[in-house]
């Protein structure tokens, strides 16, 4: 409302607004307010011309009525009307009702559009304003298609006054945030820039706003504000507080300008200029030596501006993180903030502190204050900054002080707020692994973790700590003599039951000398936390039992007997159940051969990202600072964290039919076990050789897993007689959503398709695939002639709306179509010397890729397809194959010689075909494959 | 069973707050006040649920009286406690007003003690209430100690709303027979829904402990008579008697009777009381018909014609007639032209309103008027409300009589003829609505 003054107040709107205060209820509101538009009504309507004032005062009833929450559809165009009139406060009142009111498709949108361009058009700067104010207000994208060309022109005409200027750059940010892709800088982009050097500060503080907006979507146009921002700054920090007069707040000089300015910098990376960075770092100097300054006034505003100024100068000092002596006294100011009366302070110099940590040049000066922030954990009141301390920690957290910094997280789990407990273990736990120099403390660590905060220890965190030991084998001694010092307690938790039984399963044959640990000991510890456990957990105690009976054949009868209790054997939950009868029966029916390869110990994990990690980083959003250094931390620890990289065999448990999952401890999708359809020994294979490209992989032998990412797999099968084929492709779907409008198509790329190969698809597929099911496809294959290329297989189908697509090489090679002969040394070197021509032979020397182990080369040759010929060559290390290939034109007889140099790890390959295309393109295959 | 009671103002504010039971809280007046009283939304429910306690509540005027319980309860049974809680406060005071209920506040925790016990409700009979609870504080010299054992055995026994020894000069009766009639026409005049909710009031200042009964015209009891004897002829009986739909009655009524012999039998109460209450929806007399025609002259206009015609005997007068017509939220100007009776346009209504003093039987008026519109951007269609109607006609429109009301005292001397009696009928408009 505006201000009423004597002269204009409306007396009709004051009566009518306490007449409805007054009302008793909400009728007798209602009553008010109908009764009062029947009378704008009848006074609209009124065949009188009404004054400007009596509109005004309508309008703002009309307003006020809106604003109580009733619907008013009249009125607009009495407001629109308003718009041209020459009063100030008429003026406003109907640009009040317009942006309140008006929505964007109303018919009068024309009316209003023209009253303001001709505001803006006129010379008088407050009505200039007012319709500014009123198209930010509005801000619709009709508003900047109508007027985004016209703002940047009042913002840079030399002879529009400052304070339009201001309300234009305001205004043409609001029109520039709802609708970018209208307002185009283009030709004003360096008028714009130049404002920065405008006189009005208040022109450069709307100014900067804008460009700052700009200057984040395209940095590069507006990079020419960079110096133009040094030197403004440069301005301000140095001015004597009098200076800028109306602009100095609290004795701090245009505290919202510099933070801007600071802001602005930020967008970019140091200047390269070396007198703009002078300045600038000058400047930044001087600020940090305001802060040392002693106040000027006691008041909070003064120290609030102040502050302001410094933590935004700080943080350019970190985003530029090139000028060490500037980080570490931000990092000393920071220091002396930590211990501040106020909390915001505290809570703002952790916060950057973190950012700071994870600087080269300022690391070792934030561990300086590793007490403070200790201290800050433990006696802050205030729980977002315990938070932002814990935060720090783990930030500032390297080997030297690991040790200390996880004992302090540690101790303060057990006050710690609930609310932060679980980040906080698995803060510990991440410090623990990464920077562990034994993993006896490793061990004891984590236990102590789940002995003091049980309920938060995640899945991860245990999984990974059996991960750890079972990984290696010098902790394992350790691990298990601690587990089973731990269950010991009367009172433990359930994890460290899980643990426990996980461990003294697999390693409880360590400590089985000791006869404070017998066998039976074991058990009965083990056995005394059954009843008080889950579900789970019982579940996998149950498979502890059974390894037990494995390790110690002494214990077998009395784990036996619990097995057979009715309170197993006849469980109402069926896993638990299925456990026991299945482990009972193993127990008494297979011999100790065979128990000892079922129940053999655990394979070591395959290496991969910690589950934790990924955990933390899921929890704590893409906001984290630090998890990114954090990883590669992680890659460093990779070696001393070691661990064999074998294929995640899972045959150890299998005996268990159910989903043993939680044994395993695999639950975060490995990338491994996946299992195909085909046999596991063929899936081992496919990711030795990984780094190849999928068809070449295929040159010597038929079957396998051609291609596979988290959504499909593609299994291949393939059978070949003389030059006819078939391809049986499996597509099988990883995820749990169904696949649509699935659709394969072989194309064979240009001549392969005329002439060369024959490809005939049968059965059609369907075009839908269930979420886990497979679907197969056959493929019929015909060799015309000899060919080099391979068809092209193109899948393309809708996962959750995304449409992939993907497209593959069908691993068919001329050698698919090889014939082998079985020939005699004489014939062979006969027909040697036939095919002598010298574009008959092909003849490649290369180094091994892989071991020269004789069986396997001899597998290989066979899965080529030609017959090795055995005594054939003087040399016995060299291999001979003969073969024919055979296309529907002609048959092409190929011979080939393989000579290893076991000293030299090479290999010399010579091919000898009745056409020199096929031993040309066979020696390229072949190259590959050894 | 009610766990406690409170009376609001219409800001929401406790007037009084009386708690039976323990399971319910002090918060649970702040619960009421902010889901209810100034909830966004108006709250239409007179039955609300929150956090699992039950807040039953009926408006009065500016007062709101809300009964709240945790437990699953009768809820017809709670609202007819408050209701019955009206009743008695309007008997000890007058109208249910902010003013009168802070000014007799001490009594109305008192009547909340007798009429409420640990939540149970108890004699809520206003007669039996005056007797012990009196406005005048303690009077001059107290009750005698016979005076108070007849209390006791008046509230605890059998006949717990009569006293004994009651002794009139005059022995005197007054029957009103009062009927509320619900109409919804189609602007065709054709019925949609019609009913007549009405009630029985009687006062009675009779000595003694009488014994009465009450007939009327009820069409079981007619067509009964009519088999058993030929003194009626069955044209007449057949269309002067009508059909209840449902009834219910004061408790002083012989249930057992009633449902025997289906003849009314009791023991009337001291004073004013509702003897019963019946619906009936058959054969109903419409007091008025109601002929709307409304044409729409363009965007800006509105002409509205509505002719009422009164459809009873010429020698009977409506009274207090009043015309609502709804006009659009857009309307301007209003002029009316009607031969009957004032007319006026209220804005804060939103509608027309005709009325008339006095209307005989059998007659005919009507009203013109021309709205003015104001054009706005809303594209939204005018919903044209229906015209309700007020009124209050000398009959029953049920079609309703009293044949006979004996009362019969043998141990005083006065006989039925002794007995003074006066019958009254009066209709009026329940909801009387026609759609344009």
């Amino acid at each position: 409302m505006p201000a009423v003054s004597k002269g204009d107040g409306m007396r009709g709107l004051a009566v009518f607004i306490s007449d409805i205060r007054n009302c008793k209820s909400k009728e007798a509101e209602i009553k008010r307010i109908n009764k009062e538009l029947a009378n704008i009504r009848s006074k609209f309507k009124g065949d009188k011309a009404l004054d400007g004032y009596s509109k005004k005062k309508y309008v703002c009833k009309l307003l006020f009525i809106f604003l109580l929450g009733h619907d008013i559809d009249f009125g607009h165009m009495e407001a629109v009307n308003l718009l041209s009139s020459n009063k100030y406060t008429e003026k406003q009142i109907g640009y009040l009702f317009i942006s309140v009111l008006v929505n964007s498709n109303s018919e009068l949108i024309r009316l209003i559009n023209n009253a303001i361009k001709n505001d803006l058009s006129s010379r008088n700067p407050t009505f200039m304003c007012l319709a500014l104010h009123c198209i930010a207000n509005v801000g619709s994208r009709e508003m900047a298609e109508a007027f985004a060309g016209e703002i940047p022109r009042i913002l840079v005409a030399g002879d529009t006054m400052d304070s339009v200027k201001q309300s234009a750059a305001l205004c043409l940010l609001r029109l520039y945030k709802t609708s970018p892709d209208l307002v185009l800088m283009g030709e004003w982009t360096s008028r714009v820039v130049h404002l920065l050097n405008d006189q009005h500060m208040g022109v450069v503080t709307a100014a900067i706003s804008l460009i700052t907006c700009l200057s984040q979507k395209n940095p590069d146009e507006f990079k020419t504000c960079v110096s133009l921002a040094v030197s403004r700054l440069s301005r301000i920090v140095s001015s004597a507080s009098t200076d800028l007069q109306d602009y100095t707040y609290y004795f701090v000089p245009a505290p919202w300008l510099s933070c801007k300015l600071l802001r602005l910098l930020q967008c970019y990376p140091p200047p390269e200029d070396g007198a703009v960075k002078g300045r600038l770092v000058e400047c930044l100097e001087t600020i940090l030596n305001k802060a040392q300054e002693p106040p000027k006034s006691k008041k909070v505003q003064h120290s609030n501006a102040k502050n302001a100024i410094l933590f935004e100068a700080i943080s350019l000092i970190i985003h530029y993180d090139s000028e060490p002596n500037l980080l570490v006294r931000a990092c000393n100011q920071l220091g002396q903030f930590l211990q501040h009366r106020e909390t915001n302070l505290r809570y703002l110099a952790l916060e950057s502190m973190c950012t700071l940590a994870s600087s080269e040049f300022s690391h070792e000066a934030v561990k300086t204050h590793i007490e403070t922030v200790i201290n800050a954990l433990k006696t802050e009141r205030d729980v977002s900054v315990r938070q932002r301390a814990a935060d720090l920690l783990y930030a500032m957290c390297d080997r030297s002080n690991a040790k200390q910094i996880v004992a302090e997280m540690l101790s303060y789990l057990e006050t710690a707020d609930y609310s932060i407990r679980e980040e906080m273990v698995l803060k510990v736990a991440i410090l623990a692994e990464k920077y562990a120099v034994d993993y006896s403390w490793y061990v004891d660590t984590i236990l102590n973790l789940i002995r003091i905060a049980g309920d938060y220890v995640s899945e991860e965190v245990w999984y990974r700590v059996i991960q750890i030991v079972i990984n290696r084998d010098d902790v394992q001694g350790y691990a298990a003599k601690t587990v089973f010092e731990a269950l010991q307690a009367p009172a433990c938790h359930e994890n460290m039951v899980k643990v426990g039984g996980y461990i003294l399963g697999e390693f409880g044959n360590l400590i089985a000398g000791d006869p404070r640990s017998s066998p039976l000991v074991q058990f009965n510890l083990l056995h005394s936390k059954f009843h008080l456990c889950s579900v789970p957990t019982r579940a996998l105690l149950l498979s502890a039992y059974i390894k037990f009976i494995n390790l110690f054949p002494e214990t077998k009868s009395t784990i036996q007997e619990v097995l057979r209790s009715d309170s197993q054997i006849r469980n109402s939950d069926v896993e638990l159940q299925q456990r026991a009868v299945e482990y009972l029966k193993l127990s008494s029916i297979a011999s100790t051969d065979v128990l000892a390869t079922v129940l053999e110990e655990m394979p070591p994990f395959p290496e991969r990202e910690s589950s934790i990690l990924a955990k933390l980083k899921k929890k704590k959003g893409p906001g984290a600072v630090s998890v990114n250094e954090l990883e590669e931390g992680k890659r460093e620890g990779g070696e001393l964290n070691g661990g064999g990289e074998r294929g995640g065999d899972s045959s150890a448990i299998a005996s268990t039919p159910s989903p043993s999952a939680d044994l395993l401890g695999l639950r975060a999708g490995p990338p491994v076990t996946a299992a195909a359809p085909s046999a596991g020994s063929l899936l081992v294979d496919v990711f030795s050789e990984a780094g190849r490209s999928g068809a070449l992989r295929f040159v010597c032998k038929n079957n396998g897993v051609l291609f596979e990412n988290q959504l499909l797999q593609i299994g291949i099968k393939s059978e070949y007689r003389q030059n006819l084929g078939r391809m049986y492709l499996f597509y099988g779907n990883k995820t749990s959503v169904q696949f649509v409008t699935f659709t394969t198509t072989v194309t064979c790329p240009g001549e392969l398709q005329s002439h060369i190969l024959h490809i005939h698809t049968w059965n059609s597929l369907e075009p839908l695939i269930e979420g886990g099911a497979q679907v197969q496809q056959v493929i019929n294959i015909e060799c015309l002639t000899d060919f080099s290329d391979a068809p092209l297989l193109n899948i393309k189908f809708r996962y959750g709306g995304a449409l992939q697509n993907l497209t593959l090489k069908l691993p068919v090679t001329i050698n698919k179509f090889f014939q082998p002969t079985e020939m005699a040394s004489h014939d062979f070197f006969q027909r040697w010397k036939q095919l002598s021509l010298p574009q008959q032979e092909a003849q490649k020397i290369f180094k091994a890729n892989h071991a020269m182990d004789t069986e396997v080369l001899k597998a290989k040759l066979l899965g080529l397809g030609m017959a090795l010929l055995e005594n054939v060559d003087p040399n016995p290390e060299n291999f001979v194959c003969a073969g024919v290939i055979q296309t529907k034109a002609q048959q092409v007889g190929s011979l080939l010689r393989l000579e290893p140099n076991a000293q030299a790890q090479m290999y010399r390959l010579t091919v000898r075909s009745s056409k020199d295309t096929v031993s040309k393109r066979l020696c390229e295959l072949l190259a590959e494959q050894f | 069973m009610i766990g406690g009671l409170f009376i609001y103002n219409h800001k929401g504010e406790v007037l009084i707050s009386r708690v039976y039971r323990d399971d319910i809280g002090r918060n649970a007046v702040d619960a009421f006040r902010v889901n209810v009283i100034h909830a966004r939304q108006q709250v239409r429910s007179p039955v609300t649920n929150i956090a699992r306690t039950s807040f039953f509540h009926v408006k009065r005027s500016n007062i709101w009286l809300a009964a709240v319980t945790k437990q699953n309860v009768n809820a017809a049974m709670v609202f007819e406690f408050l209701y019955k809680m009206c009743d008695v406060m309007t008997a000890y005071f007058g109208k249910i007003s902010e003013e009168n209920i802070k000014n007799n506040f001490v009594l109305i925790y008192e009547l909340l003690d007798e009429i409420l016990d640990f939540g149970y409700p108890q004699n809520s009979e206003t007669g039996a209430l005056k007797t012990f609870i009196t406005q005048q504080g303690i009077k001059g010299q107290p009750q005698t100690k016979e005076e108070q054992s007849q209390i006791t055995s008046q509230v605890t026994g059998q006949i717990g709303w009569r006293r004994e020894g009651i002794k009139y000069r005059r022995n005197e009766l007054f029957l009103d027979v009062l009927e509320s009639v619900n109409l919804l026409m189609s602007p065709q005049g054709q019925v949609l829904s019609a009913h007549v909710s009405g009630r029985v009031v009687m006062k009675s200042y009779l000595s003694g402990m009488p014994e009465c009964k009450f007939g009327m015209n009820d069409k079981i009891v007619i067509d009964k008579q009519g088999k058993g004897g030929t003194t009626d002829e069955p044209g007449k009986s057949g269309k002067q008697s009508i059909a209840i739909d449902d009834c219910t009655f004061h408790q002083c009524v012989r249930l057992s009777k009633f449902d025997s012999e289906r003849s009314i039998s009791f023991i009337p109460p001291d004073g004013e009381y509702e003897l019963m209450r019946y619906r009936t929806t058959k054969d109903i007399i419409l007091p008025f018909r109601v002929i709307p025609l409304v044409r729409e002259v363009g965007r800006t206009k509105l002409e509205v014609k509505v002719v009422i015609k009164s459809n009873f005997k010429p020698s009977l007068l409506a009274q207090k007639i009043e015309v609502r017509i709804p006009t659009p939220l857009n309307t301007s100007g209003v002029q009316v032209i009607c031969m009957k009776g004032k007319a006026k346009y209220k804005a804060s209504e939103n509608a027309i309103v005709w009325k008339i003093k006095r209307m005989a039987g059998m007659k005919e008026s009507q009203i013109s008027a021309e709205i003015e519109l104001l054009p706005t951007n809303d594209k939204k269609k005018w919903a044209r409300p229906p015209i309700s109607m007020n009124f209050e006609v000398p009959f029953a429109p049920s079609g309703l009589k009293v044949r006979y009301l004996k009362v019969f005292e043998s141990k005083l001397n006065y006989s039925d003829h002794d007995v003074i009696k006066w019958v009254r009928y009066i209709g009026r408009s329940g909801i009387y609505e026609t759609r344009c």
